[in-house]
């Protein structure tokens, strides 16, 4: 065969660019259904994991429906719920809403041994990547119940380890609220200190990823400031 | 034909000795530092490339005699990004966990210097079958220095074996602390450095002449 030929060349090319663009969005359709149920099984665990349940791939989708009891869209200005949000199912609007992307800002309600809990997603920026959790407040709207964290490609071992749950941990008591003022809850080198507000140890060698889950707390749970004061001034 | 003669044998056995990826021809170095700070991702990162460099090497062999010499890297390269693509939608869909664990490292084994190396040099020459060997070969081998150092960084540098913790909080007490230089990037060179001097002492047949 000729194969130094430049008609055959390009041929070649143009005939084994499109055999694997074609394999490639078949593969990608026969397996996206599965990919979002994935996703969604994931978003459900992280939800849950601020809840301190730590649910397997097959139990998730159960309990979640369980504890889950409302969820809901906020607006910002007012902290008001927004009308026809609400729903607990995963395809309502305060589930499919891209929270990255600052599309809708939701909360979602959990019931947990008769008190209410509120949770709320987190979006922010971590040294390689995007970095994300989910903060679980309990009723009072202030005492943080639990937090989950994740990121995309943060170093492991290093700021990776926000994930574990020595660092989770830290958060759990602490208080967003100091005499009725927001002040969100600081993320601190080891042996530091903060006066007037709540704070946890950082990871040491991780400290730009820590500094991004500080500054995430404050900007987007701070977000949702004027929710929870409407939350705290309803006791 | 037996699957495996004295030839294919050595094809196989050889890159996880004496003619290993990374310890003798020094490749793939970049990877072996960014994965190894714990040892899951290295396993991973090991199983992932060798099952891509064995199906990139077969293929690459079948279509060896069709390939036209002057675009012969893209094809290649085209090859090798598609099954990575591949695995990743894969993982994606079944194993969502260990996908989240690998995320950008499986975008990064296009760029492993060893895939490219043995389809130049292997896989265009030979047949579909010893090609598909000398992937495994050549994967395995990276691995188990990837896994190797792995083990020492996160013993090390964290106190931990696949995050279960190992070593015994009596030790602590005593003052022992763990190292965090391992957890960073100079010490994956630092502890390959290690290895290539155990295995050039046991193979003296190795050693450079010095003159």
């Amino acid at each position: 065969m000729k194969t130094e030929n430049s008609t055959y060349t390009i041929v070649y090319a143009i005939v084994m660019v499109l055999l694997v663009a074609l394999g490639l969005s078949f593969t990608h359709q026969a397996l996206s259904d599965k990919q979002k149920k994935n996703i969604e099984i994931d978003k459900m665990q992280q939800i849950l994991r601020s809840l301190k349940i730590e649910a397997s791939t097959d139990e998730a989708e159960d309990i979640f429906k369980d504890l889950i009891s409302d969820a809901y869209l906020v607006d910002l200005k007012s902290g008001a719920k927004k009308e026809s949000s609400a729903g607990t199912l995963p395809t309502d609007s305060a589930f499919v809403v891209n929270v990255a992307d600052r599309e809708g800002f939701p909360v979602y309600e959990a019931q947990i041994d008769g008190d209410k809990k509120y949770i709320i997603p987190m979006n922010g920026k971590g040294l390689w990547g995007p970095i994300w959790g989910y903060l679980a407040l309990d009723s009072d709207a202030s005492t943080i119940y639990g937090v989950d964290f994740g990121h995309e490609s943060e170093t492991p071992g290093l700021g990776a380890e926000i994930t574990h749950d020595f660092f989770r941990k830290q958060f759990e008591g602490k208080n967003l609220f100091k005499n009725d003022e927001f002040k969100s809850i600081a993320v601190v080198k080891k042996g530091k200190s903060v006066a007037d507000k709540d704070y946890v140890d950082g990871i040491s060698g991780g400290t730009i990823t820590s500094q991004g889950v500080g500054a995430m707390l404050y900007d987007n749970v701070g977000e949702y400031k004027k929710f929870l004061e409407n939350v705290r001034s309803s006791k | 034909m037996a699957l495996l003669n004295s030839k294919t044998k050595a094809v196989l056995m050889g890159p996880l000795n004496k003619n290993n990826p990374v310890i003798i021809q020094v490749l793939g170095i970049c990877s072996a530092l960014a994965v190894t700070s714990k040892l899951e991702p290295s396993l991973v990162m090991a199983i992932a490339v060798t099952v891509v460099a064995a199906f990139a090497n077969a293929i690459i062999s079948m279509l060896r005699n069709t390939i036209p010499n002057r675009i012969r890297i893209i094809v290649q390269l085209v090859v090798v990004a598609a099954l990575v693509t591949i695995v990743s939608e894969i993982l994606k869909a079944y194993v969502y966990d260990v996908n989240k664990q690998l995320s950008v490292f499986v975008g990064l084994i296009v760029t492993n210097c060893i895939l490219m190396g043995r389809l130049e040099a292997f896989a265009l020459g030979n047949g579909p079958w010893p090609s598909f060997l000398d992937g495994v070969g050549n994967g395995l081998g990276y691995g188990w220095i990837l896994i190797v150092v792995g083990f020492f960084r996160e013993l090390l540098g964290s106190g931990t074996l696949l995050d279960f913790p190992v070593i015994p909080q009596a030790l602590y007490d005593i003052g022992y602390e763990n190292n965090g230089l391992m957890i960073l990037p100079p010490m994956a060179l630092i502890v390959v450095a290690g290895i290539i001097w155990v295995h050039r002492h046991l193979n003296k047949d190795l050693q450079e002449e010095s003159n």
